[in-house]
C-alpha cells in the first residue's frame, strides 16, 4: 500500500491550469524529491495534498484512505504534517510554546479553557524532546523573534516532527540557509527514521539529490519525468527544463 | 516583593476602599459604572486582544441582555429567573452573531459586526411591542442576593466589584489555558493553526461565546444600575466607546479594559461637569495615547516604568563605580 497516492490531480485558477492530471505514488519510508522551475506548481501540489486548496479533479489517498474531501485541519490527525516555504511560526512566543502548539493541535486538551497550559508537563516534555531532536533544546525558552533564520527553519521541522507524522511534506527546507545551517538541516533530515515518509520540494540540488531516492520533475503543472536519481538526472527533459546544459 | 505585585496589591486595596476615600456617593456610582463597563470591555477584549477580531456591534449584544432582563421583569418574572433568561438570550444572540460574522476576518468581520449592531439597534428602536421603542423600559426594583439589598450605592458597588473580580479571574484562566493559547495562535497565524490540526472557526466561535457571556453580565449590571434601557444604549457610539476602552487601556491585557473604562467613564461623567467640550478632550487623550503609547496605557506604562528603572539602576551603578 502506498503511503501517499495522488491520482489525476488537477487544479486551475480561472484559465490558469496550475496542476494538470498529476500522478504521484510514494511508498512507505520513501524519500521523494519534487523539483521543477519556478511556477511549475510544486507548492500548489503540496497545498492540494494538505487540503489547503481543493482540487478540481482527481483523488488523494493516505495509506489507502481517500482523504480528497477530508478537511485540511483533519489531515494532521491522520498523520500528515508539513513545513512552509515561507516560515510560518508564532513570532511573539517562545520556541517551546511554538512546538507545544503543534503538540496541542493533535490533543483533545486543545479545547480545554480551564487548565494552565504551562503546567501540562507531558506537553512540555514532548516539546523539549522534539527540540532536542533538532538541537534547539538549549534555547527552548528564547522568544522566536530573537532567533536566527536557520533556527526558525529547525523550529518548523521540530513542530512537524512533534506531531509524529507518517508522511512529512517539506517545502524548500533549505531556502535562505547559510552553508553551515544547510549542513545542519541536512543532517537533521537524514536522521529522521524510515517510519516517516518524506516528500520534499527543493531547488538546492546538491543537498536535495543526496536526500532523494526518487525524483518527480514538474513543469507547467504536469509530471514530465519521474524515476530514480540517476534516471531523472540523465533524462534530457530534466536538463532542458530544469538543470540546464 | 516585585513592583508588579505591589502595584496589584495597591490596586486591590484601592478598589476595596473606594467608598471610604471617594468624596461622595456620586463617585461611588461612577466607580460602579467603571467596573461594569470594564466587564463589558473585558468581554470585547477577548475578541479584539486575544482573537484579533474587532467587533463594532457589541453594544447590540450588551443591549439584548439588558432588554431581556427588563422585559422579563416587566412580564412579572423574579430577578433570578430574569437574570438567567438574560444570560441565555445574550448567549443565543451571541451564537447567531458569531455564526454570521465569523464568515470573515479583518475588515469583513468589522463590517458584518457593524451591520449586525445596527440591525439590533433598529430592532430596539422599531420593535415597540417588545422594547417600548424610544421610550425604553424602566426597571423598578433591584435584586437582593442573600437578603443583601443593592439599592444603596455602596452595596451595588461591592456587588459589581465581586462580579468584576470573577470576570478578571475567568479571563486570566482562559488566556493561560490551551484554548486561550489556541485562540492567540489563530490571531497570529490562522493558516498555520489549521495546518496543525486546529479547528480555527470553532475556536473563534467559543471565544465569541465567552465574550458574549461577559457582555451579557455587564448588560445586566448596567440595567440594574440605571434601572432603564433605551435604544440609545445599543447605538454605534456605545460600541465605539467600548472599543476605545479596550484599545486605550491595552488590547490583549488583563487590566487594560479596567484602565480604559476608567478613562472613558471619568471623562464622560466627571470631567464633563467642568469642561463643556469633553468630547474633544477625550479625542485629544486618545490621539495622545495612540502616538505616545500605541500598545495602550497598561503595557505603555509598564514599558516606561522599566525604562526609567533601568536608567535609574545605570545611574546608581555609575555613581558607585566613580572613585571618590
Amino acid at each position: 500500500m502506498s503511503a501517499l497516492a495522488v491520482k489525476h490531480l488537477s487544479k486551475a485558477f480561472g484559465g490558469l491550469h496550475v496542476t494538470r492530471g498529476v500522478d504521484l505514488d510514494v511508498q512507505p519510508g520513501e524519500r521523494r524529491l519534487i523539483i521543477g522551475p519556478n511556477g511549475a506548481g510544486k507548492t500548489t501540489l503540496f497545498n492540494l495534498i494538505t487540503g489547503e486548496l481543493t482540487p478540481d479533479a482527481g483523488s488523494i489517498t493516505l495509506f489507502g484512505r481517500d482523504i480528497t474531501h477530508v478537511p485540511s485541519r483533519r489531515r494532521p490527525h491522520l498523520g500528515m504534517a508539513r513545513t512552509y516555504q515561507i516560515i510560518t511560526l508564532f513570532p511573539h512566543d517562545t520556541i517551546i510554546h511554538n512546538v507545544s502548539l503543534a503538540l496541542l493541535g493533535l490533543s483533545p486538551l486543545r479545547w480545554n479553557p480551564l487548565i494552565d497550559m504551562r503546567r501540562q508537563s507531558h506537553i512540555v516534555e514532548h516539546a523539549r524532546a522534539a527540540l532536542a531532536r533538532v538541537g534547539l533544546v538549549h534555547i527552548a525558552e528564547r522568544p522566536l523573534s530573537q532567533t536566527s533564520y536557520g533556527e526558525r527553519r529547525r523550529v518548523e521541522i521540530a513542530m512537524a516532527l512533534a506531531q509524529n507524522p507518517k508522511v512529512l511534506l517539506l517545502d524548500e527546507p533549505f531556502a535562505g540557509l547559510s552553508i553551515d545551517e544547510r549542513r545542519d538541516v541536512h543532517r537533521l533530515l537524514m536522521s529522521i527514521p524510515r517510519e516517516v515518509t518524506m516528500v520534499m520540494i527543493e531547488h538546492n540540488m546538491d543537498v536535495a539529490l543526496e536526500f532523494a531516492e526518487r525524483i518527480t520533475l514538474l513543469h507547467f503543472g504536469e509530471v514530465i519525468v519521474e524515476g530514480t536519481r540517476t534516471e531523472v538526472v540523465a533524462d534530457p527533459r530534466t536538463r532542458e527544463v530544469y538543470l540546464g546544459h | 516583593m516585585s513592583a508588579r505585585l505591589i502595584a496589584c496589591a495597591l490596586g486591590i486595596v484601592a478598589l476595596i476602599t473606594v467608598p471610604y476615600w471617594t468624596p461622595g456617593i456620586y463617585y461611588v456610582n461612577v466607580a460602579s459604572q467603571i467596573l461594569f463597563y470594564a466587564i463589558f470591555a473585558l468581554g470585547l477584549n477577548v475578541l479584539v486582544g486575544y482573537a484579533g477580531l474587532v467587533s463594532l456591534g457589541h453594544a447590540g449584544l450588551f443591549g439584548i441582555a439588558a432588554y431581556a432582563v427588563s422585559y422579563a421583569l416587566q412580564s412579572g418574572l423574579g430577578h433570578p429567573v430574569a437574570i438567567i433568561v438574560a444570560v441565555v438570550v445574550g448567549l443565543g444572540a451571541m451564537a447567531l452573531y458569531a455564526m454570521l460574522s465569523l464568515r470573515a476576518t479583518g475588515i469583513g468581520f468589522i463590517m458584518i459586526t457593524l451591520a449586525l449592531g445596527e440591525i439590533i439597534w433598529g430592532l430596539a428602536y422599531r420593535w415597540i411591542s417588545v422594547t417600548n421603542g424610544d421610550n425604553g423600559i424602566n426597571v423598578h426594583t433591584r435584586p437582593e442576593p442573600f437578603g443583601f439589598s443593592l439599592d444603596s450605592a455602596n452595596a451595588f458597588y461591592y456587588t459589581t466589584l465581586v462580579v468584576f473580580a470573577l470576570a478578571v479571574a475567568a479571563v486570566a484562566v482562559f488566556v493561560r489555558s490551551p484554548l486561550g493559547a489556541a485562540l492567540a495562535g489563530t490571531r497570529d497565524q490562522a493558516r498555520r493553526m489549521n495546518a496543525l490540526g486546529y479547528h480555527v472557526w470553532a475556536i473563534r466561535f467559543w471565544a465569541c461565546m465567552f465574550s458574549g457571556l461577559l457582555t451579557a453580565v455587564s448588560g445586566i449590571l448596567f440595567v440594574y444600575y440605571t434601572q432603564f434601557i433605551s435604544p440609545q444604549t445599543l447605538a454605534l457610539t456605545s460600541s465605539a466607546e467600548v472599543l476605545l476602552m479596550v484599545i486605550s487601556g491595552g488590547a490583549g491585557t488583563l487590566l487594560g479594559p479596567l484602565i480604559g473604562s476608567a478613562l472613558v467613564v471619568i471623562v464622560k461623567s466627571v470631567v464633563s461637569g467642568y469642561i463643556e467640550r469633553w468630547n474633544m478632550l477625550l479625542g485629544i487623550i486618545f490621539v495622545a495615547i495612540v502616538i505616545l503609547m500605541p500598545e495602550g496605557l497598561v503595557p505603555g506604562s509598564v514599558r516606561l516604568w522599566r525604562l526609567c528603572w533601568r536608567k535609574a539602576m545605570r545611574l546608581r551603578a555609575a555613581k558607585t563605580e566613580t572613585p571618590p
